[in-house]
């Protein structure tokens, strides 16, 4: 900090701020500071670092948790651009520990094993923003409520297969569309379906947005996929398994990128489809049984 | 007047709901054809290295280095501050920028996330409330720019002819006085 009296840090504006400089962007998970460099190098708006890759995490089974400080160090010290980490949701201490090495935005995140099946992160008590998954407007109020500064659906994390990302964002923003058209009593009623704060529900239905940007995640895998989650009303997307687990990362981080701000430009989004060698491989959702989705961790 | 919003990367959504709510039409920019359609640009933050190579790939570089020299009125805010600076520090090496005002700025210099703040700070038009994210530092000011906005005794707004450039976010407030401040001065200076 300067040392100029009457200025505050950590405030809701300060960190909601900084999600409102990611929007348009695409930010990458990447495992280590090579990976981060290519990010950047490809425009990346921020990177996630963590140990494993989501599509490395289904795979590997076990318990995940947040990075080792070192490894998130190496990253910080490759990269200008923001840097975010993961905790287990409700691991308050992994937050602290992550708050103290200067990491730009902590991701509260169902990808990791769960610390807490009951109670997420009070994150009013951070001067670090958070992300955190919604599947729906309800979980998504939840979260703002308990302090997220930024929402992202949560799609299925790892599989490369962006129909969950579609439904969950096709639900929280369908939901805030019929808000906008309610009644003062049906206000009641949509707020006790959500299980969300009635004071969040009438303000939705009075700006007709969340109160927090909304980004998307969760198997984007192409320049099409980012620029369907666009299309949709995401703000901006996050990049997990699908750039450093296809052949070639370096040209597809790029080229999604360059179909996130253009969205809506199909002679673009031909361009940077071309040529861009195989995808990852993915996983089906209709062969992931229930219990191996990330998506219903959180509450 | 008709306004275009830089819209690669970055805040450039509040920037046009401020515009907005002045009554002034934003266009949002990504090409070199939505740029010809009008008169004056802000430039959001955001990241700047990400804008930088967005700028190359959809051409918007050259076509705004031209603008720019012909005496585009454009409002730069933090990463726009940086794009529109002579000399960036601690930038990438690829990075561009437009030189279009005679400053040194240091990229990400009061820290980062968990140092963001706000702050009151002194304009033109009075006190403003300033928010600064991951703000770059204004570290050297040539003689032909002018300091009309400062925190303490550092400067945060500065002004050379047509170009006026803020490290700090005028947008994350439901204030718009600057955005009333660059819309009415510069409609009203041509070409220095």
């Amino acid at each position: 900090m300067n040392s100029t009296s009457g200025s505050s840090v950590g405030t809701q504006r300060v960190k909601r701020g900084l999600a409102e400089m990611l929007k348009g962007g695409v930010i990458m998970d990447v495992v280590n500071a090579e990976q981060a460099k290519i990010a950047e190098d490809a425009g990346a708006c921020a990177v996630m670092a963590l140990e494993r890759v989501p599509a490395d995490i289904r795979r590997d089974g076990g318990v995940s948790r947040m990075s080792d400080p070192s490894m998130i160090e190496g990253i910080q010290a490759t990269v200008r651009i923001p840097v975010m980490a993961k905790v287990r949701i409700g691991h308050f201490v992994e937050a602290q520990i992550i708050q103290q090495l200067g990491v730009d935005f902590i991701d509260e995140s169902e990808v990791l094993t769960p610390a807490d099946e009951k109670h997420h992160i009070d994150k009013f008590a951070f001067t670090v923003p958070f992300v955190c998954g919604a599947t729906n407007l309800g979980e998504a109020l939840r979260r703002i409520s308990e302090g997220a500064c930024m929402i992202r659906s949560k799609g299925e994390a790892g599989t490369g297969d962006i129909v969950e990302a579609v439904r969950h964002l096709r639900s929280i923003l369908g939901d805030i569309r019929k808000i906008t058209q309610a009644d003062q009593a049906e206000l009641f009623e949509w707020a006790k379906q959500l299980q969300a704060p009635l004071p969040l529900v009438q303000e939705i239905a009075e700006t007709g947005k969340l109160q927090v940007p909304i980004f998307c995640a969760g198997g984007i895998a192409t320049p099409a996929d980012a620029a369907l989650a666009m299309q949709l009303g995401a703000e901006a997307v996050f990049v997990g398994s699908g750039i450093f687990k296809s052949d070639d990362p370096a040209p597809r981080a790029k080229a999604i990128v360059e179909a996130t701000t253009h969205f809506r430009d199909p002679e673009v989004l031909v361009r940077v489809s071309r040529g861009l060698g195989a995808p990852m491989t993915g996983i089906n959702m209709d062969e992931i049984n229930n219990t191996q989705r990330f998506a219903q961790r959180g509450w | 007047m008709r306004i275009g919003v830089l819209a690669l990367q970055g805040a450039f959504a509040a920037h046009c709901e401020c515009l907005s709510s002045i009554g002034v039409e934003p266009v949002e920019i990504r090409t070199p054809a939505q740029l010809e359609t009008v008169d004056a640009l802000l430039m959001p933050g955001g990241e700047s290295s990400t804008m930088s190579q967005l700028l190359e790939s959809s051409g918007l570089f050259d076509a705004i280095t031209e603008r720019l020299a012909s005496g585009m009125p454009t409002f730069g805010t933090c990463a726009g501050m940086i794009l529109l600076a002579s000399e960036v520090l601690d930038g990438r090496s690829d990075q561009r920028n437009f030189s279009a005002i005679d400053i040194s700025v240091r990229r990400n210099a009061f820290g980062r996330q968990v140092d963001s703040f706000e702050s009151s700070i002194s304009t033109p038009i009075g006190e403003f409330h300033g928010v600064f994210i991951r703000a770059p530092r204004i570290e050297r000011v040539g003689t032909a720019v002018e300091v009309i906005g400062s925190l303490g005794d550092e400067p945060v707004l500065v002004r050379q002819g047509n170009v006026l450039a803020a490290s700090f976010h005028p947008e994350l407030t439901s204030d718009a006085r600057l955005h009333e401040y660059f819309v009415s001065t510069m409609s009203n200076t041509r070409k220095v």
